[in-house]
């Protein structure tokens, strides 16, 4: 509850910021500050100190799992802002609105991340799109923005619709929101029954991104400004996966075996689509959109497995992941080309945005000794402690083995190639901050349950 | 304690190497590093405490798998292979320069590291762990020291090992989930009673993953490219201890684990090892480029290697711990004498050589003995390990076919003894042209590493005893594991 309220907070603040002040320091360091704030006040929310104490009639459910993650979405973002916070201010005037924006979207994740009805789920998916469609077009004068946040904003809607309907047949089978009225008794499943779940499924599927209803991700990562698309990527995706596996989990759990197969296939088909299609990439940019839905695919693991491994995994999924990728926009945010070209020869020039770049790639790879490979090490035993998607778990490491390509054409691109690098201008704040997050991720590489055990008992000591 | 000696050694010093820009100091560094890891080999052979060479330290004990290094007979004589093969390449390519030494020098040694680490784990995570990072310095040094076509065909080496590596993660996860405590642990493993049918396809999991390094026909396509397009330093490492983890890992984590799935498929993975035999040995008298020679020769003595194991005898195993030892000595005395001559005449081509002998007495007679190894002459050391080897196949007991074997990988060793006479004739004898005319002998460092090699070569030859005891206990232990008692 502290996260919902704070955060909210927090994005008024922000707008109000922009009124008083223009320095964009100033509007900088309360962002960073507050979002420290909130990350504590979400950490002592799982210690048992509640800052509001009131009666939710059973819409929201404060789990550690999803206080956990929350912990996990506000460090990351709290990194990001630290990291790129300065390349927000190059996309437009109003620095302090992007802030707020991104406020708002932290207060859409921590209750998507904690809610228990279906009506608290959609308004949560509804406070982490909306933000989103503006960021999205935050690029006025672009019109590749325009275009990218239209077509966000259009099949988003479409998308929301879709799941409204489903909520809506939902409540005429069981006649409540309430996601354990809905789990319970539901063994067989029933026309209307079916048509809502598959509603909810494939919602939850465009907003994860996962094909065959993933066509808006490329348009839209590639077209709004770049550090947005960061953000969105990596923080944001790993929320809705947390929503899809609750919900499913939450409504659905009973009737696993009547979904799986499905889940199993999108998810085939997402790590499928999502690796071929990064393979021809010429943008690096682009690719890093088809690399999210590749990882979707990963994550999608959970779903299909959904036991205490996978959904441990997605919590260490999330944390990989997000570390990683924002690492890596953040170099590309210093980058004027984007292409693979661009990167030729960097390891000359920036030899520790080479070097810390090759970590975060690695770990996206999923070689051992970086966080990633845990990340993928959880989903696929999660997947074959289940045993009954074996054939799941054979496509998706030959898929990771095609993912290890064109993750090291960047890696070719920076220490084989001879290039003339660009110009770029880096603080040494800033390559510190990428040797600390390499760290991180080597660190979680050979030490996984350093994070979540040190979280854990700090709380229940 | 050894075992994490060494590992930390190396790795501690392969760190601080990154910082020694001076190249001079870096290789001096290097190469003390890699003669101290040396003398750490050797101790395993004089302690025999228990606690000297096992370690446990917990790591991941929510997962069961524990930081947990174990030295058997096997894992004692490939770190000693190991120990030896670094300061031996040092030594011998003192005089090559490379751009950026500290990375080159930092890279081998880590890539030392990720090698010993995989012999020496008894934990099946931790050596998956250390599988992958064996190869990552491995595609940093044929990517960036390389020959021209190198960023291309070390990108094939690494996605091929990696895909291999990932299949048998897969199947080390199944293992794991069918482990009586849920633990990674090398002893679980081996508790582990899989019924047949899962073990035939956990065996190809595994398999590929290992016939990919060693390599065994058809999954070979990497190697000679890789071994022609990497620096000489490098292919040395490669050929003669990176493949043997390929070997390695079927006598640790395969054969023992799934003793059903080896013995159902065993026939024919042992046919596709004598089909490796033939193919490369037929191919390897096509070549004229000596790189390409050895990297096809060696494919050959891997597959008979393979055969060893899959017809499952215990002196057949013998054998190819005795030849897993031998080869890598003769394979990077081969790669050395061919680092000699490519460094004086910046030529591999043996068309473009001939007469070396007579103007390099010293280095001729090195590569003849050297070669005459590789053949397997009695009297030298690799003679011991095929001869077992061959005896292990012809006594078979669970193959159905060892005698057509037996037959096809003879005919084999024929045509190694013809290529490799070829080679010594084509480049040593006949009469010198215009680039060997001037051709000056071998320096002294060169020299050193060569001759001690030749005696290694010669004592283990006719003295093989020291060898065989030492990893009898191993080679009784796998066996013991693999025996299916036939229906």
């Amino acid at each position: 509850m502290n996260a919902i309220v704070i955060s909210a907070v927090l994005g008024v603040v922000m707008m109000f910021c922009g009124v008083f002040t223009n320095s964009k320091t100033a509007i900088r360091a309360v962002a960073v500050i507050g979002l420290l704030v909130l990350t504590i006040a979400n950490v002592m929310d799982m210690g048992g100190y509640h800052f509001v104490n009131v009666s939710l009639k059973g819409m929201l459910t404060f789990d550690t799992f999803g206080l956990l993650f929350n912990t996990i979405a506000f460090g990351s973002t709290w990194i990001y802002f630290l990291l790129s916070g300065r390349d927000m201010e190059r996309v437009g005037v109003n620095v302090a609105e992007y802030y707020a924006l991104i406020f708002f979207v932290l207060c859409g994740i921590s209750i998507v991340s904690s809610f228990n009805s279906l009506l608290m789920l959609f308004l949560g998916i509804e406070i982490i799109s909306i933000p989103l469609y503006i960021l999205t077009g935050s690029d006025k004068r672009n019109l590749k923005s325009n275009e990218a946040s239209l077509k966000y904003f259009l099949m988003g809607a479409f998308s929301t619709g879709l799941m409204l309907m489903g909520i809506t047949l939902i409540y005429g089978v069981k006649g409540s929101f309430n996601m354990e009225v809905i789990r319970l008794g539901s063994t067989a499943l029933t026309p209307m029954m079916t048509a809502g779940l598959l509603l909810l499924l494939f919602s939850m599927a465009f907003k994860a991104s996962a094909a065959p209803f993933h066509f808006w991700t490329p348009d839209v990562y590639d077209g709004s400004p770049t550090v947005f698309t960061s953000f969105m990527a990596t923080i944001v995706k790993a929320a809705v996966f947390i929503a899809f596996i609750r919900l499913f989990e939450g409504c659905f759990g009973e009737l696993q075996r009547e979904w799986q197969l499905l889940v199993a296939i999108i998810a085939a088909a997402t790590l499928f689509i999502g690796n071929i299609t990064a393979v021809f990439q010429q943008s690096v940019k682009r690719m890093l959109a088809y690399s999210s839905i590749a990882q979707a695919g990963f994550m999608l693991f959970a779903l299909v497995a959904m036991n205490k491994m996978a959904k441990e995994g997605l919590i260490f999924y999330s944390a990989a992941y997000s570390l990683a990728t924002i690492g890596i926009f953040a170099v590309l945010l210093k980058m004027k080309d984007y292409t693979f070209e661009g990167f030729n020869g960097l390891a000359k020039r920036q030899p520790v945005l080479a070097a810390t770049n090759t970590v975060f790639l690695l770990s996206l790879a999923g070689i051992p000794a970086t966080a990633g490979f845990w990340a993928k090490f959880y989903m696929l035993s999660a997947a074959v402690d289940n045993g009954h998607v074996m054939w799941l778990v054979i496509v998706g490491v030959l898929c990771a083995a095609v993912s290890v390509y064109y993750y090291f054409r960047v890696i070719q691109a920076m220490y084989f190639k001879e290039g003339d690098p660009q110009e770029i201008e880096t603080s040494g704040a800033f390559k510190g901050l990428l040797i600390g997050i390499a760290a991180i991720v080597i660190l979680l590489g050979i030490f996984p349950h350093w994070l979540i055990n040190q979280l854990y008992s700090f709380f229940y000591l | 304690m050894i075992p994490v000696l060494l590992i930390v050694i190396p790795l501690v010093s392969g760190l601080l190497a990154f910082l020694i820009k001076q190249e001079k100091s870096v290789k001096t560094w290097t190469l003390l590093t890699s003669i101290i890891t040396l003398v750490v080999a050797i101790l395993p052979f004089a302690l025999h405490k228990a606690s000297d060479l096992h370690t446990d330290i917990a790591w991941l004990p929510d997962l069961g798998s524990s930081f947990s290094l174990t030295m058997d007979g096997m894992s004692k004589l490939l770190c000693l292979l190991t120990g030896i093969a670094f300061p031996g390449i040092f030594i011998a390519t003192w005089n090559t320069t490379y751009k950026n030494p500290h990375n080159f020098f930092a890279l081998m040694l880590l890539m030392q590291t990720g090698l010993i680490g995989v012999f020496v784990a008894s934990d099946a995570l931790l050596f998956y762990f250390f599988w992958e990072l064996a190869l990552i310095p491995a595609y940093f040094l044929c990517s960036i020291w390389g020959g021209e076509r190198r960023v291309a065909v070390t990108f094939k080496f690494f996605i091929y090992t990696f895909v291999g590596s990932l299949l048998m993660l897969v199947g080390i996860i199944w293992v794991y989930f069918h482990t009586p405590d849920h633990s990674f642990a090398m002893t679980s493993f081996y508790k582990v009673n899989l019924p047949g049918n899962q073990q035939g396809w956990l065996f190809w999991l595994f398999f590929l993953a290992f016939a990919i390094k060693m390599p065994i026909f058809p999954f070979h396509t990497w190697q000679p490219d890789t071994y022609e397009q990497s620096p000489t330093a490098v292919t040395m490492v490669l050929s003669g201890v990176m493949v043997k983890m390929g070997v390695f890992g079927i006598l640790r984590w395969l054969a023992p684990v799934l003793p059903l799935g080896t013995w159902a498929w065993g026939d024919t993975a042992a046919t596709l090892c004598v089909i490796g035999m033939i193919y490369a040995s037929l191919v390897a008298m096509q070549q004229d480029d000596l790189k390409r020679l050895i990297a096809y020769s060696s494919i050959a003595h891997m597959g008979l290697m393979g055969l060893a194991i899959f017809v499952t005898s215990s002196v057949g195993i013998q054998g190819v711990m005795v030849q897993m030892f031998n080869h890598g000595v003769n394979i990077i005395g081969l790669w050395i004498v061919v680092e000699l001559i490519e460094r004086q005449f910046h030529t591999r081509k043996m068309s473009e050589l001939g007469g070396l002998a007579q103007n390099a007495p010293g280095l001729a007679v090195m590569l003849v003995v050297v070669a005459l190894a590789n053949v397997a002459l009695p009297l030298t050391n690799a003679f011991v390990g095929e001869f077992m080897m061959f005896n292990g196949v012809f006594g078979s007991k669970s193959s159905n076919y060892h005698y057509i074997f037996m037959v096809v990988g003879g005919i084999s060793i024929i045509l190694s003894a013809v290529y490799t006479l070829n080679m010594i004739q084509k480049v040593f004898y006949g009469n010198t042209n215009t680039l060997t005319a001037s051709a000056h002998d071998i320096r002294f460092n060169e020299k050193l590493v060569l001759v001690i090699l030749l005696i290694g070569i010669v004592v283990m030859g006719v003295y093989p005893k020291p060898m065989i005891e030492a990893t009898q206990h191993a080679v009784d232990a796998i066996y013991s594991k693999m025996f299916v008692k036939l229906p």
